[in-house]
């Protein structure tokens, strides 16, 4: 872990502190990390409406945890590679302070498709609609969002691209235009290296979240956020409705003194050992 | 109409999560009156894969390639499809995994179809298509409606109940598979795959011990380490414990680590903070040790013991090795 912290600080101004020395032969890269628009983690969930809709009273909005990772792991990379950093999300103008912070910690401008995403290919869809005009090198986002937990869009965008993905993606270094990848599978890790464009859904320890500087907060107020229509697409799903899981019975406490009946309960009673 | 189910292999055996997948996918069947056919990708011997039909499949589709050695959700997916296509299967479904998620999105993209992720019941087939999943980190659950002809489930563990004989008529038939590729889906390199999970993956284990930052320091894993032996179970922990290196990253339990659902889960010096509760509680039993009788994690368990856990956790351990 230690070598991870290896850092030095270059742009005197800023003085980033940036991660070990993983960036070789830059070649200016078009970096795309795709941001959701998220409850807080702490967020209480309720309905409304009959249950159809997510009553917003009271929530806390943040940029999805695992995409702020994907755009800080983004931001290093361009103050290395002196490319250009995009942000893009689907959504509503209420995601607009989170797209701000974001330009804030490091994008140079931002997109913002202007539609409710309906479902994960609808999202792709529009995602997808926005790289084909403007070919990136390296598309970023997280490995899943954490309202619908789906973890697909980065494979559907991939494959809507006709490049690879992968995910979850905790190490990524580059050396012009081949990209070294560090990634979970089951029970383990697997190293590789692909050559760019790729698309990367984040996970930790890929870059550690980034908070915005005072001179981040004021320049991302002028950086250009373009409102784009999104494109037609079938509908493939309706939401019908949500439900709450059912109330969690009484905890039944064990006198430290009796710890040991904790095994014959969850034998002959609870029956999970 | 038929049900395409893709299975999982590991060291050439089906893994228990994917037999649920089959059973899953043989109720799907049984609804819409359409076959089970499972695909395998990688090496079995038939008579590990012929244990499908047990399961309610009626057919395996076999597909071996010494490129398909490393997990290559491009490939998969173009076998994934090319079954799809050659079985005319309307709903295909997959077991909840990284290799499981990314499969069904690259197939979704191909075969214009809706993909919906984190299914925990048996679809509604009779009207409209209608699957209900866990969706806020398992706080709620959405039903929707899908439209789409070819219809991706991707299914949580723990959703059904597997019954190991469901089907008395025995093995599947076993077919080989061979599709084509394209160029772009060996473009990389695979350079090193390191196995940091030698023992039970935190996925597959029916027990999790789990350790927060009560333990004080990865010099005091030593009891935890032997109680999971004794249970026979995975050991998994906290944010921050991975986080100050105490323990690897791929133990990190919750809503930023890995969603687990064991038969039971034993927190051990963990508060039970919402971001940790939300990897949890799909879990059928939790088991909550901590010193301050008012950890919230107590609200979400179904025992619960005050007390000192490096006092508690050795006396535990003899107590379940004298269960066996
Ligand atoms: C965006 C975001 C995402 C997050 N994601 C996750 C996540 O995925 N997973 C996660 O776990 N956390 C996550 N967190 C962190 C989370 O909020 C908590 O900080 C964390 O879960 C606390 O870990 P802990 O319970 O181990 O430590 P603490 O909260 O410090 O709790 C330690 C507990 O140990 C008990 N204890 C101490 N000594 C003993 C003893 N001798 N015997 C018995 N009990 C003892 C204490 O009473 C206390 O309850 C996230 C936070 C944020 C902001």
């Amino acid at each position: 872990m230690l070598a991870y912290y290896l850092s030095f600080s270059v742009n005197c101004m800023d003085k980033v502190i940036l991660r070990s020395i993983t960036i070789h032969n830059c070649i200016t890269m078009k970096i795309l990390v795709c941001i959701t628009n998220v409850p807080d983690t702490t967020a209480k969930i309720a309905f409304t409406d009959n249950d159809t809709k997510l009553n917003k009273n009271g929530i806390q909005y943040i940029i999805g945890p695992y995409d702020d990772y994907a755009l800080a792991r983004g931001v290093e990379i361009k103050e290395q590679s002196g490319g250009t950093l995009t942000v893009l999300h689907v959504g509503g103008a209420e995601a607009d302070p989170q797209i701000r912070k974001a330009l804030a910690i490091g994008a140079d401008d931002a997109i913002r498709v202007n539609a409710e995403p309906l479902d994960s290919y609808y999202a792709a869809l529009q995602i997808a609609q926005v790289a084909k005009q403007n070919s990136y090198d390296l598309i970023l986002m997280g490995r899943e969002s954490i309202d619908y937990n789906s973890g697909v869009v980065h494979g559907l965008v991939g494959e809507m691209l006709g490049i690879p993905s992968y995910s979850p993606v905790m190490k990524l270094d580059l050396d012009g235009n081949q990209a070294t990848i560090t990634r979970e599978i089951d029970g383990g890790n697997e190293i590789l290296k692909v050559s760019l464009p790729l698309v990367l859904g984040c996970q930790e320890p890929i870059a550690e979240w980034k908070i915005p500087n005072m001179r981040g907060i004021m320049t991302a107020r002028t950086k250009p956020l373009n409102v784009v229509e999104p494109v037609a697409s079938e509908i493939l799903t309706t939401p019908e409705k949500y439900t709450l899981p059912a109330p969690k019975g009484a905890c039944r406490m064990i006198p430290a003194s009796e710890a040991e009946t904790l095994i014959r309960l969850l034998k002959t009673e609870a029956k999970v050992l | 109409m038929s049900v395409l189910i893709y299975i999982e292999l590991e060291n050439g055996s089906i893994k228990k999560t994917s037999l649920e997948t089959i059973a899953y996918g043989a109720k799907v069947a049984e609804k819409n009156g359409g076959k089970a056919i499972v695909l395998a990708i990688g090496n079995a011997d038939a008579s590990e894969l012929e244990k499908a039909g047990r399961y309610g499949a009626a057919k395996v589709l076999h597909a071996t390639d010494q490129r398909l050695e490393h997990e290559n959700s491009m490939a998969y997916a173009d076998i994934l499809v090319q079954a799809v296509q050659q079985e005319e299967s309307k709903v295909v479904i997959l077991p909840k995994s990284g290799l499981g998620d990314a499969m069904a999105a690259r197939a979704a993209a191909r075969l214009k179809a809706a993909v919906v992720s984190g299914v925990t019941q048996l679809p509604e087939t009779d009207g409209v298509f209608t699957v209900t999943r866990s969706v806020f980190s398992g706080k709620a659950f959405a039903t929707t409606q899908i439209h789409s002809e070819i219809k991706i489930l991707v299914v949580k563990k723990n959703v059904i109940e597997v019954d190991e004989n469901a089907v008395a008529t025995g093995n599947a038939e076993i077919v080989p598979f061979s599709p084509a590729f394209r160029g772009e889906d060996f473009k990389a390199t695979v350079i090193q795959v390191e196995k940091t999970n030698t023992e039970l993956s935190l996925t597959e284990a029916d027990i999790i011990v789990s350790g927060g930052r009560g333990m004080k320091g990865p010099e005091n894993w030593q009891p935890l380490v032997d109680f999971a032996h004794a249970l026979g179970a995975a050991t998994g922990c906290s944010k921050p414990v991975s986080d100050l290196d105490w323990r690897p990253h791929h133990e990190h339990i919750g809503q930023t680590g890995i969603k687990v659902a064991p038969n039971l889960y034993i927190a051990c010096g963990i508060s039970g903070a919402i971001q940790h509760l939300a990897g949890v509680n799909g879990s059928k039993c939790i088991v909550v040790i901590n010193k301050d009788p008012e950890a919230p994690f107590f609200k979400a368990a179904d025992y619960g013991i005050v007390g000192d856990i490096f006092e508690i956790l050795p006396r535990l351990t003899e107590a379940a090795k004298k269960l066996k």
